[in-house]
Parts: C-alpha cells; sequence; structure tokens
C-alpha cells in the first residue's frame, strides 16, 4: 500500500536517458518508466515509474523498482533477465488471473532499454 | 443480515427441523412454516401464494424465468438490456447459441430504457422481455409500468404469439416443429415480461398487479436477508418448464426439499424493508445526494454514472478518472471504508463494468467506476468521514498516474 520509486509530474529535460510505455486506456493499465544509464559500466543509475492500472500493476512497478534499484543499480543486461514470475514472487505471489495483463513493469523496462539502445 | 431476521430464521435449525414434505408433527410444523412465508411474502407482492417459487437465489430465479419459458419454444425473440445482470445477460447469451433470436435495448447516456424502444422491438416471434427494476451498479430505476403496457397494448392487438400450452387442450396445436400455431383467440399469450427486482425490495414498489408483470425476481441477501435463497414469482396461468428434475416441491417447477431457515427468513426481511420502505427511502436520499454532491464538488474530474435522481436511494456510482477503481477500493478498505468497483474487473476477464459501457462512456471511465452503497446503518456521519479520507487517496493515485483524460 505504499509505493516506492515513483516520479512525480513530468521529468526535467535530461533527467533520464529513455523511457518506456506499455498499457492502454482501454485495458485498464498503463505504465510508463524512465530510466538514467551510466555509459561507462551499463549500470542504471534511476528508474522511476508512473501507473494507472489495479493494485497489482501499481505493485509490481513498485516491486520493479526496488529489485533493479537495490545495491546501487542493476546492469541493463541482468535486469533485462527478470521475468514477471520474479517480480509476482518478490511481492509474495500473485492470483494466476493477475499474472499475464498486470505485470507490465519488465515490458515497459524492455521498451525504455530498447529506445536507450537505438538512441546510441 | 439483521438481527431480526436472524431471530425469525432461528427456531428451524434445530428445534423445527423437521423436513416440510413430511406428514409427522415435525413435518407439518416447517410445512407450516415454509406456507406462512409463502402467503406474507404473497401478500407484499399483491400476488396469491401459489404463484411465489422459492428457489436458492436471484441467479437460479431468472435462469428458471428465461429458460423456464423459452424451454417451451425451439426458436424465437427475447427482449431484454444491454446493462442487465450477469444472471440474465449471459443466460440470453446462451439462447443465441441455442438459436434464440435477442434484442439487447440500449438504455441511453442516463441509464434508462425508454419504453418506446420495448415497444419498437416487438415481434410477432417475442416470446419473453426481461428488463431489471433497477440496476444494480448504478441504482437506475426502469419504468417497468410504462414497459409492461407497452407490452399489453401489444398483446391486445393479437399480434403476438400464441401457446398451445396455456390453453385448454384442442383450442390450439403446434407446427411440424414443435412450435405452437395460431389460434382463433384475438389476445396474444406472448411475450411474457419478467423482471429482476432483486435490487427494489425496500426502495420500490413490488406490488406485482400495478408493476404489470408476469415473472419477477428477487433474493434474499440484498434485503439483510439469508444468503442463497430468493424466489420467482410467475404469474397464475404461466407455463414454465423446471430447471431442475426431481420430486415435487415448488409445484414441480423447482424440486428439492425446501430450505426451510431461509425461507422464514427471506420472509422476515422482505416484511422488514416493506414496513421500513418509506421513511428509510427518504432518509437515504438525502445522504445520497449530500454524497454526490460532495463527492462531484470536492473531488475533480469526478463524474456521476446513471440519472441523478431516477436511482435507487442507497446507490451512488461515480467515475473518478485518472485514478483505477480497484486501487481507490484497497485504499479505503484500509481506510476502514468497504465499498466496489461495480465493474468486474475482480472477475476472470478483468473487462471493465458491462454497465458504465451501456451507458455509452468510454473504456476508462469504466476503469475508474466506484460503487457506494449506502444502508440502515449508514449515517451523514459516515460520509462525511469518506469525504474527509477520499480526496487524499485519490491525490495519491493521481500522483503516480501517467494519465490525464479530459472530462
Amino acid at each position: 500500500m505504499r509505493p516506492r520509486g515513483f516520479l512525480l509530474g513530468e521529468p526535467k529535460e535530461g533527467e533520464f536517458d529513455s523511457y518506456g510505455e506499455v498499457g492502454s486506456l482501454a485495458c485498464g493499465d498503463i505504465i510508463k518508466v524512465w530510466i538514467k544509464v551510466d555509459k561507462e559500466t551499463d549500470k542504471i543509475k534511476d528508474f522511476k515509474w508512473q501507473t494507472w492500472g489495479c493494485a497489482t500493476a501499481i505493485a509490481s512497478a513498485s516491486a520493479f523498482a526496488e529489485m533493479i534499484m537495490k545495491n546501487g543499480g542493476m546492469k541493463v543486461e541482468e535486469a533485462m533477465n527478470i521475468k514477471p514470475k520474479d517480480i509476482a514472487d518478490y511481492l509474495g505471489g500473485l492470483p494466476a488471473r493477475k499474472f499475464h495483463c498486470s505485470i507490465l513493469a519488465d515490458k515497459a523496462f524492455k521498451k525504455a532499454v530498447e529506445n536507450y539502445r537505438n538512441k546510441k | 443480515m439483521d438481527k431480526r431476521v436472524k431471530k425469525a430464521m432461528e427456531p428451524y435449525w434445530t428445534e423445527n427441523f423437521g423436513n416440510p414434505n413430511a406428514i409427522y408433527k415435525e413435518g407439518l410444523i416447517a410445512r407450516s412454516a415454509v406456507e406462512t412465508a409463502r402467503e406474507d411474502i404473497a401478500k407484499i407482492l399483491g400476488a396469491r401464494a401459489k404463484e411465489i417459487i422459492f428457489t436458492n437465489g436471484g441467479t437460479e430465479s431468472d435462469n428458471l424465468a428465461i429458460f423456464g419459458v423459452v424451454k417451451n419454444f425451439k426458436s424465437g425473440h427475447i427482449i431484454t438490456t444491454k446493462f442487465e445482470h450477469h444472471a440474465v445477460l449471459n443466460s440470453c447469451k446462451q439462447l443465441e447459441k441455442e438459436g434464440f433470436e435477442v434484442t439487447y435495448l440500449d438504455v441511453g447516456k442516463e441509464g434508462v430504457v425508454n419504453p418506446k424502444d420495448v415497444e419498437k422491438a416487438l415481434r410477432p416471434e417475442t416470446i419473453l422481455v426481461s428488463i431489471m427494476y433497477a440496476n444494480n451498479e448504478i441504482g437506475t430505476v426502469q419504468p417497468i409500468r410504462e414497459i409492461a403496457k407497452a407490452i399489453r397494448i401489444f398483446k391486445k392487438s393479437g399480434r403476438g404469439k400464441l401457446l398451445s400450452l396455456s390453453l385448454p387442450a384442442g383450442e390450439a396445436g403446434t407446427d411440424e416443429e414443435g412450435n405452437p400455431t395460431e389460434s382463433k383467440f384475438s389476445s396474444s399469450v406472448f411475450p411474457y415480461f419478467h423482471t429482476d427486482a432483486c435490487q427494489a425490495p425496500g426502495y420500490l414498489d413490488l406490488n406485482v398487479e400495478r408493476l404489470g408483470v408476469d415473472l419477477l425476481t428477487i433474493n434474499g441477501s440484498k434485503i439483510y436477508g439469508p444468503k442463497g435463497i430468493g424466489l420467482l414469482y410467475a404469474k397464475n396461468g404461466i407455463k414454465l418448464e423446471p430447471l431442475l428434475y426431481g420430486g415435487e416441491q415448488e409445484k414441480k417447477i423447482r424440486p428439492g426439499t425446501e430450505n426451510v431457515p431461509a425461507i422464514v427468513g427471506l420472509a422476515e426481511a422482505l416484511k422488514i424493508a416493506e414496513q421500513e420502505r418509506e421513511k428509510e427511502s427518504a432518509r437515504l436520499v438525502k445522504l445520497r445526494d449530500y454524497f454526490i454532491n460532495r463527492l462531484l464538488g470536492e473531488i475533480p474530474k469526478t463524474v456521476l454514472n446513471g440519472h441523478p435522481t431516477q436511482r435507487l436511494p442507497n446507490n451512488i456510482n461515480v467515475s473518478i478518472l485518472d485514478a483505477e477503481g480497484e486501487s481507490i477500493v484497497l485504499y479505503l478498505d484500509e481506510a476502514g471504508v468497504a465499498c466496489s468497483t461495480g465493474s468486474a474487473c475482480t472477475s476472470e476477464s478483468l473487462e471493465p463494468s458491462h454497465v458504465i459501457l451501456a451507458i455509452g462512456k468510454p473504456r476508462a471511465y469504466a476503469h475508474g467506476a466506484m460503487r457506494f452503497s449506502l444502508g440502515r446503518s449508514t449515517t451523514k456521519k459516515d460520509i462525511d468521514y469518506v469525504i474527509k479520507v477520499l480526496p487524499d487517496i485519490i491525490k495519491k493515485l493521481r500522483m503516480f498516474s501517467p494519465v490525464n483524460i479530459s472530462v
């Protein structure tokens, strides 16, 4: 009930390197994520999210942020390997029917990384 | 459940546990309890005791009304609305698979069926019209009397269907497909008119004569009565086929040993609802309007779903944009407020409310729909509390929401 790692309002110019978005108003969940990557080490320096959706969508975004930002930020490659099941396990399990539609953080993150790689 | 209901039920668990179909003393006591309940209910509905069939709840009553009528036909046309309860909607969808035609009427922006639309949808092959008395999500009250009148005029003109089963032998026959053929009678027997009135007791007039309905569904749990009990009023002369086959209980239309304590509880709950109807409705209308005004006034980007006044005294349904229903429900739950999204978002499909979509609102509105139900114990203080905690919850959810829907 206390989500962490979200972004308040719009990001500042240059605050992040890239962003990714998945979901739609029609399906009931939208998640946006922003990433800042250390060019030398390829570690994630900052990760923020915004979510409109059910509790699972919000909780999984918050959990994903914690997972990749603890110990000073994961390497991009490592974070790319995080699967929905890892997020669900981090949260202590999720109902089966909430699994596919609501865990969107990893997908939004992959899009952000894709955008980042394309930019370079 | 109301304590008075529980008290009325108490003797029928262990003290008077008899099977009402037995002829020993204990059985007779149980039978008398069931029949007294039936008479009390009939009196409230302005019906005859033999017109009341006990079932296990609203869903079963709706199914019995629909399939019980339709089973007499191999094909035909049914009229219902887009925002019925799933007990009716999914029954109709099943019938479509079985070859029946169904018209799902629009309910307009305010969530009220236009009787003229019913009139226009009536066809010679229409066998059933099923329209709810009040919507379970947005509480809008449907013009049942006017719809009944439209159907009555259609039937009087002889444009409807006749069924051999309801006529004396030899008066009408069936064609090679088993469908009833026309007869010499000028007034049609069909369509029958069913209404799901589960939301109505305690707030609306239940007199079946005044309403002009042939079939009416009521259940126990919505009226501070027990769960797992309901009834179907079926007007004398309506030919219903059973859904279940077994003993001879409930005129063979609903076999199975009667749930005596629940039947007694249902009757008691309905009596209380009827006794307190006027006073309680007047009290809740004031609270409802106070709540709606404060919600719309104090939470930006909040819209009311459904007609502002032609709605149940206990129903409030609003879409709070840029925040999502389920998250609001959970934060309110943490604050001690129990309410629901009114959407099927907790169901397997995770589809947003078909009711909010039926009144023409975009899907994003449906995802932010919140339904608050007021009850006998709700006071102005409770509403003030919700208004105190809700704006902060919405602020918080909007804080990390990436959407900005225009009203």
